[in-house]
């Protein structure tokens, strides 16, 4: 991401100290030379930026530590739920599928587990979404871009495909190495390898996804014998496509370029958010280690940084993390494992790089303690927030009712008079049955008393004017519903009626409100 | 030195700003990734692919027909295909199924139902009202009053040849013009038409002979609507007596008609429709309520 680094370290190495120099002058001039950079284009000579740039290659070097454990960690449990998932049944009886998640799209139905939802329950998606939303903020407000940096599907997927890169084409110093030589057999072979293990994940991984929505193991087993239908293939080429695509090539360039994320992350962030932080106030001024050693011997000031640039090699997005907080940085933490190893070995104290925020670095430099503030305003409303709505989901799930009625008058009559002076509406009951089973309900309507009920379809009365409605397992049925007034009814009447229905076998009761009208 | 603190265009950085700047903030002038131009010119040669695939240029008089030999027209067809096919089974069994066995067996009735209220939203709404309410001189189909009989099979005999439609089968009988064929005087269909307004229960004109009226009517209406005015389906002579009027109650309207005659054409759907939608026709119009 930039370049300038390597040239500066360059420059620092050609600046070694002139005989006969005091050392000290000759470091003063050091320090200087070191901080330098390829100069800066004129801010005012908008016309002499190029207007697009090829990309700098990253090679992220392999590190080790907490937050590569961390990740290694996050990685096996995210893939591991995605890519075998599906194939973990749920027994729910012969009317439903045995498949614990699975998105029905022809049935229109949704399986998590004990979960079934129908399409018309789709607020339990949105409170899902508003939860998910708030917990990224929530993430953001306590610790930055933990998202970004450990659970991104981008960041999960890169790491993995990083890794494979680092065991065919070797690691960071071996891999420049390589792509410097011309194209030797062996560097074909390796590269060809590499490409080869990068397509069969993106293959599975668009494999996977096609799982959740119809029978794993069927699916499976059409897809080896090639009688799975075409969309299977189309979804699976095209989520391999992007696998390898995003997470081979593109990489950190989906999150500087593409995701919107970062920018609105900017925007929610407060001062107290912990952050992957360069600790300046202890790391400079930056000098080598034998330089800091001298300076520090004289009394001088040095810091802890010795610019070995571990922090930005080791960096999946080639930031420098010590340039501040950056758009590109998705806060993964791996500078921070590879700045303690370094401290390890010069003997100073670790944590160089941590989750820290400006204010601290602020207050260490005014001599007063750190101050951490997880729990504040914004943190405590998110909280709340998310445990409000999944109060409400829960609430909402635990109340669902498993038949439902909805009724709409006819409105093309609104009435119809009958040969023998009688008055009639006519209606289009909906019954909703989300049990497994098949079940009878038996309808009334009340507020008319002395008017007649029939059903269109209905094969059985339980009583006079009660007929009973078979509705299917997990299904919804519609019959049309006439109601007939024998008495006189006032003028432009609207008598409002209520349309009960009970489960047959028994059970409660549930209505829905409509309306008889006379002329 | 370092650069820690500064901002953004403050540091000795690659990229340079725009030059603008507002309160203090400047906007970075950095360059787009190269792959984005790619990315465009890989459009632009997509865009040419199109023209070769689809049709797309317009000739002097006819279009590029595009190898893949796509067009939205035939399309359409592919697509009326699919849903006739997937319709097919369920098409063939409503064909092998008596009418009323369709309505006595539920997922045959809302098959039935379903295409019937597609089929009479396309070919029998403009007249008969979207719900089936009718209007003045197109029956209603809702109540329970039939001109031509009510039963599953006299309905679909109607949908099927119609009446006065010029099809031999479907029904023929009409209300004679009393009045300009010279049959009755103006002051004759006067006293009848209150004594029809009687036969309703409705309010007679004061003085209205009906005796005279009564005689009248056995003499020229009795034998199609019958002696008590109860109509006749045999010749679609409707009941009198009952309060729903084809036309309208008051007398002016009973004149016209003794006057000039009525007979409405319900046109012969035979030839149009196919017989398993004129099923599902005659089903969905039992099931208005009516049915017989």
């Amino acid at each position: 991401m930039c370049p300038g680094y390597d040239s500066a370290l360059a420059m620092t190495a050609a600046a070694a100290p002139q005989p006969g120099q005091p050392p000290l002058a000759a470091l003063a001039a050091d320090a200087a030379r070191t901080a330098l950079r390829p100069p800066a284009p004129e801010p005012d000579a908008p016309d002499e930026e190029p207007l697009y740039a090829a990309r700098q290659k990253i090679y992220p070097q392999r590190v080790s530590g907490t937050f590569r454990r961390l990740k290694w960690a996050v990685l096996f449990v995210t893939l591991g739920i995605y890519y075998f998932l599906p194939f973990v049944r749920w027994e729910r009886g012969p009317n439903a599928p045995s498949q614990a998640v699975l998105l029905d799209l022809p049935d229109r139905r949704f399986y998590f587990f004990f979960i079934e939802i129908w399409p018309q329950e789709v607020y339990y998606l949105a409170g899902l979404l508003i939860v998910a939303a708030l917990a990224l903020f929530l993430m953001n407000a306590v610790a930055g871009r933990l998202w970004c940096g450990y659970l991104c599907p981008q960041t999960v997927w890169t790491d993995l495909f990083v890794t494979i890169e680092r065991w065919t084409e070797g690691d960071r110093r071996e891999h420049l190495q390589r792509d410097r030589e011309p194209w030797t057999l062996e560097r074909i072979a390796r590269s060809g390898t590499k490409h080869f293990l990068w397509l069969m994940i993106a293959w599975w991984t668009g494999g996977a996804w096609i799982l959740y929505f119809a029978d794993a193991p069927t699916i499976v087993k059409q897809l080896a014998t090639f009688q799975a239908p075409p969309l299977a293939y189309a979804f699976i080429a095209l989520l391999t496509f992007t696998t390898y695509t995003l997470a081979g090539w593109m990489r950190e360039q989906v999150c500087v370029y593409m995701c919107p994320w970062p920018r609105i992350q900017a925007a929610l962030t407060d001062e107290y958010a912990l952050n992957v932080t360069y600790r300046y106030d202890r790391g400079e001024p930056r000098a080598s280690l034998k330089k800091a050693e001298i300076l520090r011997r004289h009394g001088e000031p040095a810091g802890d940084c010795i610019d070995c640039l571990q922090c930005v090699h080791v960096c999946p997005t080639g930031v420098d993390i010590r340039g501040g907080s950056d758009l590109g940085c998705i806060q993964c933490g791996l500078c921070i494992d590879a700045c303690d190893a370094v401290m390890k070995k010069i003997g100073r104290p670790t944590r160089l790089i941590a989750y820290d925020t400006d204010i601290n670095i602020k207050r260490r430099q005014a001599g007063l303690p750190p101050l951490y503030r997880i729990v504040r305003a914004r943190t405590v409303l998110y909280a709340l927030i998310i445990a409000l709505i999944g109060a409400m989901m829960t609430y909402a799930y635990a109340t669902r009712r498993i038949d439902a009625v909805s009724v709409l008058h006819d409105r093309n009559p609104l009435y119809v008079r009958l040969a023998d002076g009688a008055l009639r509406n006519a209606y289009a009951v909906r019954i909703l049955n989300k049990s497994l089973e098949a079940k009878a309900f038996v309808l009334t309507v009340n507020g008319l008393p002395d008017a007649d009920i029939d059903v269109i379809g209905s094969s059985f009365f339980v009583g006079p004017n009660s007929p009973a409605i078979e509705v299917g397992p997990d299904q919804s049925r519609e019959v049309r519903v006439l109601v007939t007034a024998r008495e006189e009814l006032a003028p432009q009447a609207s008598i409002p009626l209520t349309f009960t229905i009970v489960p047959a076998t028994g059970g409660s009761a549930v209505s829905a409100a409509d309306h008889f009208f006379a002329p | 030195m370092s650069d820690v603190g500064k901002r953004e265009h403050e540091k000795p950085h690659i990229v340079g700003t725009t030059g603008h700047e507002w309160d203090g903030i400047h906007e970075l002038n950095t360059p787009l990734p190269r792959w984005w131009l790619w990315l465009f010119y890989a459009t632009i040669i997509w865009s040419v692919g199109y023209w070769v695939v689809y049709p797309a240029w317009p000739l002097v008089s006819s279009y590029t027909n595009g190898v893949a030999d796509w067009h939205s027209r035939s399309a359409v067809a592919t697509e009326l295909a699919a849903l006739q096919a997937e319709r097919a089974p369920m098409m063939a069994r409503l064909d092998a199924t008596s009418l009323q066995q369709i309505e006595s067996t539920p997922e045959l009735l809302d098959f039935a139902r379903a295409l019937g209220r597609r089929a009479f939203a396309d070919n029998c709404a403009p007249c008969h009202g979207a719900g089936g309410e009718g209007s003045k001189g197109y029956p209603n189909l809702v109540d329970n009053k039939w001109l031509w009989g009510g039963h599953l099979d006299e309905i679909a005999q109607t949908i099927t040849h119609g009446s006065r439609s010029g099809d031999e089968a479907g029904h023929q009988g009409s209300m004679p013009a009393f009045g300009r064929d010279g049959m009755l005087k103006p002051d004759e269909i006067s006293t009848v038409a209150d004594y029809v307004r009687s036969l309703a229960g409705l309010p007679t004109a004061p003085g209205a002979d009906l005796q005279r009226g009564g005689k009248i009517f056995a003499a020229n209406c009795a034998v199609c609507h019958g002696p008590q005015g109860k109509g006749n389906r045999e010749v679609g002579a409707p009941n009198l007596t009952d309060n729903i009027w084809l036309y309208a109650p008051d007398k002016q309207t009973i004149m016209e008609g003794i006057w000039g005659g009525r007979g409405g054409v319900m046109p012969a759907w035979s030839g149009k429709l196919d017989p398993v939608t004129i099923k599902a026709l005659a089903v969905y119009v039992h099931t208005f309520g009516g049915g017989e």
